[in-house]
């Protein structure tokens, strides 16, 4: 049991400090680019108010108290000491920590992105098993599929808005509460991600049937629905979480347009307004949230490649 | 099975088969066959591929494609009709009453799922049993088609086991709802010589034991071993059949006498030249003349003495790798030997024994972790890669498989020219004549100039991957398992083909091959490897006729096989066809 522990553990460590070494490196340059942004600082802090001018007095005590007349390198060593407690900053705007922010909208923007994935999964693979090396549902579902890849999700979210909100009136256009303002937001989000999928699916589906197993199986007596399900379906898993990076990101982006469209609260919402005001320490605690999340997901998938194909578990990564 | 102890089990009459294919139309595979198969009896359909056989076999199970049909005046398994039926009663067949065995069990078997649950499929399909007694049932069929601890087999996946496990792993499956017919299409052809026969004494096993087989091969010489009849196909009819001793002792048709002849083998020296002949590069090559009587001649003067420098020097090399679980594998260890210019000197081994790693190690492409390589007595493995650059063109390299040493993007004048110094299309534009000549030289016409990869067969892919390898004019080619992916007829042929430019180039060979019959046919001396370690060394004919080491007597043994002919055939001519199944004897 030792032996097969070892080369396990240390594949964990390996992604564990590689995560670091990223979240760091995104950390730096979020704030190299804070400090290459025009203008000052404290004027930035003073100016969310409705004081307008400040007087030199103020600007110098702000300057003081954050930190900002410090040389850049005592900066830096403090933004990362803060960061490793967690401490992600005071937003110049609102005065509260950034932290508390993100944390009040994390939720709806979770259920939301988790939600949209989960749908897209699941039509992904409706799709692409059913229709897979079957030439007319095909031809049909991935001319449906190009077309949704190709619309942009603000767009498919302003068509579905006109239709089922203002139209037919089933759910309602904007806001947070409860399912039925998550099903528009949902399905916006998912479609452009199933679309994806399931082209990679069925690609990875037929070229799974073509193999000499399949036929093995059907030897066997088995049906074509048990070949499909039990078998051919795992093997499609593999392009999908190849895919699994480029969907995070789909999905990050696109949370940020549905809840604009649909005007719901959220961290999209919340990128939205720091990056209009130059509230610098939200927009850097969102991008530090998000690099975290994709390092997190990539070493999820990682270990979900060496569950869903025994092969790779073998290899040292 | 059958009721009645004379009614066959299979009857087909004038059965056919067509594919619809987008490109070139309805294409008959089969056309019009008959055979019979009662139970305990072994048939055996045996042709080059392409001829029919797998489309036979499909027929059978209703696996033809929905590209294909299926016709026949008669079709019948244990009298019930088979035309016609629908794709439940096809279920209602496969797995429960006929088997199916698909050559190369790494693709064959499901490589996501454990070997347990693929072996137990056919008994979950046909809802035989319950839970428990199914794996009961898994692992008693394991046990019995020979494969040790089944236990833990069964809980591992298909990758982590041995080719030959896997095969009989897929044989387990098959058999597991005891069908009353196997099918085996192709079983031991990606399989070594002694895994081959072992998977071949269980098949045999099986036939005694009342389950009829067909047995599918393009081997004449893994068929002979097991079966009761021969079948031989070519171009989708049957041309002869007959018991084994009527097709290869008094084969009626000249097809089934070519196959035979490309059989290679050291019981018959010289035989392939006479296969390669009526196909092969244009009659105005006599220079393969020369080579062929030096074969015949067993004493064969001055061939254990190679004349010439000694261009390729291999001095203790070793290599290690290391496993996934942390453990090192000495995949060379203390390898030593010289290639002379002009000689042909063979490495054979099973797999894993090390010898492509030991021709990586000679071509340079891995460095060894103690040893040296030499080329022309300079310094080789010892260079940086930018100093061995320019030296690079002198040790050229033939693997097993052109098609994924192609460039699937480009034609064969660009793949060629490429090798010739003249890269891009404008090169080969420029090297035209040169390339045409080199294709020539390797017998291929004009005409697979703009052709890509895909596009070739097997043995025109082998002949452009030669015309590649000869054209920077090497004084040494690497050739490693040129021909094992090849049908035994083309085989023959590509073989004669290497044979012929060493000797008109003087090029010498390091040819690696698991089949001694195949290093028999090409080299001078060989080097039997095994973990590692080269074993045994000395001229072919000392290996073959007086082999020393036990794994060495254990090789051969197992290409000798076990069905002899009749005592009478003992005493023929040496070139009677006979020879290459007894060969094995006699040595």
């Amino acid at each position: 049991m030792n032996e097969r522990t070892t080369p396990q553990a240390r594949w964990w460590i390996r992604r564990g400090l590689l995560g670091i070494v990223v979240v760091w490196g995104a950390a730096t340059v979020t704030f190299i680019g804070m400090q290459l942004l025009p203008g000052d600082k404290a004027t930035l802090i003073v100016g969310g108010g409705s004081l307008g001018g400040a007087t030199p007095e103020v600007l110098a005590a702000i300057t003081r108290e954050y930190g900002l007349d410090r040389p850049l390198i005592a900066q830096y060593g403090d933004f990362l000491a803060r960061l490793i407690h967690g401490d992600l900053g005071t937003s110049y705007q609102r005065g509260a920590p950034v932290a508390e922010l993100i944390w009040s909208q994390l939720g709806s923007t979770v259920v939301l992105a988790l939600g949209a994935a989960v749908l897209g999964f699941v039509l992904a693979v409706v799709l692409a098993t059913s229709t897979a090396a079957r030439p007319r549902g095909r031809a049909v579902t991935s001319t449906v599929e190009l077309v949704l890849l190709s619309t942009p999700s603000a767009w498919v979210g302003i068509l579905a808005l006109t239709v089922f909100s203002f139209e037919l009136r089933i759910f309602p256009a904007i806001g947070n509460d409860g399912i039925a303002s998550l099903v528009l937001p949902w399905v916006t989000l998912a479609l452009p991600i199933a679309a994806a999928l399931a082209q990679v699916m069925r690609d990875g589906l037929e070229r799974a049937l073509e193999q000499p197993f399949a036929t093995t199986v059907l030897s066997r007596g088995a049906t074509h629905g048990r070949l499909r399900w039990r078998h051919v379906a795992r093997h499609s898993l593999i392009p999908v979480l190849t895919l699994s990076g480029w969907s995070l990101a789909e999905l990050l982006g696109g949370v940020v347009i549905v809840e604009t469209v649909f005007a719901r609260a959220g961290i999209g919402q919340l990128l939205v307004t720091a990056v209009t005001s130059r509230d610098f320490p939200v927009v850097a605690g969102v991008v530090i949230l998000s690099a975290v999340v994709f390092v997190v997901v990539n070493v999820i998938v990682d270990a979900l490649y060496r569950v869903v194909d025994p092969r790779l578990r073998e290899t040292t990564p | 099975m059958s009721e009645n102890g004379s009614a066959p089990l299979l009857t087909a009459k004038n059965l056919t088969v067509s594919f619809t294919t987008p490109r070139h139309g309805v294409v008959a595979a089969v056309r019009g066959i008959d055979l019979a198969l009662g139970a305990g009896e072994c048939l055996a359909l045996v042709g080059e591929s392409g001829s029919g056989k797998s489309a036979t076999a499909r027929a059978v199970l209703g696996l033809t494609g929905s590209r294909a049909t299926v016709d026949a005046e008669e079709l019948t398994f244990a009298g019930e009709q088979l035309l016609g039926f629908a794709e439940r009663d096809w279920r209602r067949l496969r797995g429960a009453r006929v088997g199916f065995v698909l050559q190369d069990a790494l693709t064959s078997l499901d490589p996501l799922r454990l070997v347990g649950d693929e072996v137990a499929e056919p008994l979950v399909v046909h809802e035989l049993g319950s839970r428990r007694d199914r794996d009961e049932r898994v692992i008693s069929l394991l046990q019995g088609v020979g494969i040790p601890d089944p236990r833990v087999r069964a809980r591992q996946y298909p990758h982590e086991l041995s080719g030959g496990l896997r095969q009989r792993a897929l044989i387990a499956s098959a058999i597991a709802a005891s069908p009353s017919l196997v099918i085996a299409d192709e079983p031991t052809t990606a399989l070594d010589a002694t895994v081959q026969r072992q998977v071949l004494d269980l098949l045999s096993d099986m036939r005694d034991a009342g389950t009829a087989i067909l047995l599918i091969s393009h081997d004449l010489s893994v068929v002979a071993r097991l079966a009761d009849r021969i079948a031989v196909m070519a171009a989708g009819v049957i041309v002869e059949q007959g018991t084994p001793d009527d097709i290869l002792l008094r084969p009626a048709h000249p097809y089934t006498r070519e196959l035979l002849a490309a059989v290679p083998t050291f019981g018959a020296p010289g035989r392939i030249f006479r296969a390669a002949a009526d196909v092969d590069t244009s009659p105005r090559d006599s220079p393969t003349r020369p080579v062929a009587p030096s074969r015949a001649d067993p004493s064969r003067p001055g061939r254990s003495h190679p004349i010439g420098r000694t261009i390729l020097e291999l001095d203790a090399v070793s290599k290690r790798f290391r496993s996934p679980d942390g453990t090192w594998r000495q995949a060379v260890d203390g390898v030593t030997f010289g290639l002379h210019a002009g000689e042909a000197l063979g490495i054979v081994g099973e797999s894993g024994s090390g010898k492509s790693t030991t021709a990586q190690i000679a071509m340079a492409m891995l460095a060894p972790d103690h040893g040296e390589v030499r080329l022309d007595g300079a310094a080789w493995s010892g260079l940086r890669e930018r100093e061995r650059q320019s030296e690079r063109h002198r040790i050229q390299l033939i693997s097993q498989d052109p098609l994924s040493a192609f460039d699937p993007r480009f034609t064969v004048e660009r793949i060629i020219a490429e090798a010739l110094g003249q890269p891009g299309r404008r090169g080969a534009i420029k090297a035209r004549a040169e390339v045409t000549a080199l294709l020539r030289r390797v017998g291929l016409d004009d005409d697979v100039l703009h052709r890509r990869g895909r596009e070739l067969s097997g043995g025109q892919r082998q002949r452009v991957a030669i015309a590649r390898a000869i054209a920077p004019r090497p004084e040494v080619l690497v050739c490693d398992e040129p021909v094992s992916a090849l049908d035994v007829s083309v085989q023959a042929r590509i073989l004669a083909l290497l044979a012929q430019l060493r000797h008109e180039l003087g090029v010498a060979l390091l040819f690696i091959s698991h089949d001694l019959g195949v290093i028999h046919e090409v080299c001078d001396r060989v080097l039997v490897m095994k973990d590692g370690t080269v074993v045994e060394h000395g001229t072919v004919t000392e290996v073959l006729t007086a082999p020393r080491h036990p794994y060495t007597r254990s090789l051969l043994d197992s290409i000798a096989p076990d069905r002899s002919p009749s005592p009478a055939s003992a005493n023929t001519d040496q070139h009677d066809p006979a020879l290459t199944y007894t060969g094995g004897n006699q040595l």
